[in-house]
């Protein structure tokens, strides 16, 4: 299985997090501002509205969108990989691509998930209590299966795309619309019609929804729906991924 | 010297209606120092990424140690190591970390990974600052150590891709005579491209020059002036791929440069 090889590669995917201080504060400080800001700007609004306390019911979208972001744009270091050359010193290497690719993805899965918990644990200092701590190992196996799916999505983009202008132009056409219509700062239950359409095609939605279920049991599509769908995305991003990088040429 | 230890047949590699390559033959004897020469994006490169499994060829067959290049991937890549044209290291990394990368990915067992790296390092004379990032280090720093990094597996074949660009002259002095040391000491083939005719001259014992993605002519520096009536290599390599100035443009999404134009420009 030659895991050494894994290892040594999501190690390098680490090392690089660690050792970039302005990655780790510009990572983490974005979910942060969105927790104040609109946990506390808009808190007693939500409430007026009649709809509880919204801080409960942001604290799984800003989860959702701080493994978002980290993910997909970990693509990045693909592309890096592929300008700045070491991609090349990878590829000729004697080992399947496929292992190449997991090694430096699962480093990039686990940067992803290290975010989300660190942002887990942030709003738990901000007030913020699971209503049923018992399911809160499943909210951590979903937020993996989110980890990887994104950070597939993310390197499979980046393994077509050639320049950083392209990638990130491409990640904000694709990622800002899927977040804002993913259902992470709004309820979907009262919102136009058009609106709930977009949402249920967003296979983000489904995860935000099953984060929801799994920390405060507010539910729109139900869990087992849910998992599906997050199940189903996960194995396309990867196919996607594995598809995509097996056919760069260095 | 005596089996090929790479030979290519009829090599073509295209790109849409582009021919980087155009049927390239030659072959390599072990132990030998066998230079490319060519101007600016007459297929050197193309053919080196083809040699090194990173590109695949359209037509023709490649063969490195025995290996068949397309087909026998893992044996081909285990037979050689390269210095790209370009760095290819991890600059957020130190040099002994990039060094411990290359010899888990080539399947170096644990025991000699630690030995093997600090020979390398420094017969390279690179051991004093292993832990620093190689971000720190200069160009001819990393040269050094992709030497050493592409030497860490004991490869058959080393292939270097102007491996003296950007260079100043004590560097480029330090790294032939660490080749060619290499190349008597432990028979290392060494395939290398340039575009610097006095190191082709001086360090290879047989030339080829492509142009247009063709050879256009294979021999020792006196053999390719005596082939063209010519009295130097320099003479000879300009009689044979002419006086314009070429430009390098990329055509293909992986950045390589594969067409040529002419700017009709002169040599003075």
């Amino acid at each position: 299985m030659e895991l050494d090889v894994i290892y040594i590669l999501w190690l390098r995917q680490m090392k690089r997090y660690v050792r970039s201080r302005s990655r780790v504060i510009g990572a983490i400080g974005q979910p942060i501002l969105f927790l104040l800001a609109l946990g506390y700007g808009l808190g007693s609004v939500y409430k007026r509205a009649g709809q509880g306390n919204y801080l409960e019911f942001l604290v799984p979208g800003i989860i959702v969108q701080t493994i978002l972001f980290s993910g997909v744009f970990w693509g990045i270091q693909i592309l890096f990989d592929k300008r700045f050359g070491f991609l090349k010193e990878m590829l000729v290497a004697p080992v399947s691509r496929f292992k190449i690719l997991l090694g430096n993805a699962l480093g990039g899965a686990t940067i992803s998930f290290l975010q989300g918990l660190f942002v887990l644990f942030i709003s738990i200092i901000l007030g913020f209590r699971a209503h049923n701590w018992a399911y809160m190992p499943l909210s951590l196996l979903i937020m993996l299966a989110l980890c990887l799916m994104l950070t597939s999505f993310g390197a499979g983009l980046a393994s077509i795309v050639e320049d950083f202008q392209g990638f990130q132009g491409i990640n904000n056409f694709i990622i800002f619309p899927v977040y804002f219509l993913s259902g992470a700062l709004y309820p979907l239950t009262n919102a136009p019609v058009f609106l709930r359409i977009l949402s249920e095609i967003n296979p983000l939605t489904y995860c935000v929804d099953a984060m929801r279920y799994t920390m405060i049991q507010q539910t729109h599509f139900g869990l087992v729906k849910d998992l599906i769908v997050i199940a189903l995305s996960l194995i396309v991003c990867v196919v996607f991924a594995v598809n995509r990088f097996n056919k760069i040429q260095a | 010297m005596s089996e090929s230890i790479i030979k290519a047949t009829k090599v073509v590699k295209t790109y849409g209606n582009v021919k980087a390559v155009r049927g390239i033959s030659f072959d390599v004897k072990a132990g030998e120092i066998f230079a490319f020469l060519g101007p600016n994006g007459a297929g050197k490169s193309t053919t080196i990424s083809m040699l090194t499994t990173m590109l695949q060829p359209t037509a023709g067959k490649l063969f490195l140690n025995g290996y068949d290049v397309e087909k026998e991937q893992a044996g081909a890549r285990k037979s050689f190591g390269i210095v790209f044209q370009d760095p290819a290291l991890e600059e957020e990394l130190t040099a002994y970390e990039n060094m411990k990368i290359h010899a888990v990915m080539y399947h170096i067992p644990l025991a000699e990974q630690a030995g093997r790296i600090e020979d390398l390092m420094k017969l390279v004379d690179l051991w004093g600052r292993k832990d620093s990032y190689v971000k720190t280090y200069s160009g001819g720093m990393r040269r050094r150590l992709e030497i050493a990094r592409g030497l860490l597996h004991h490869p058959t074949i080393l292939f270097l891709d102007e491996p003296t660009l950007g260079l100043d002259t004590q560097t480029r002095n330090l790294l032939w005579d660490y080749v060619k040391k290499l190349n008597k000491d432990k028979q290392t083939t060494i395939f290398f491209t340039t575009h610097y005719l006095d190191e082709a001259e001086e360090v290879a014992q047989r030339i080829a020059i492509i142009d247009h993605g063709k050879i256009v002519a294979t021999g020792t520096s006196k053999q390719l002036a005596a082939q063209t009536n010519t009295k130097s290599l320099e003479e000879a390599y300009l009689s044979l791929t002419g006086k314009e100035v070429r430009d390098e443009t990329s055509l293909s999404n992986n950045g390589l440069n594969v067409r040529t134009a002419s700017r009709n420009q002169r040599l003075r």
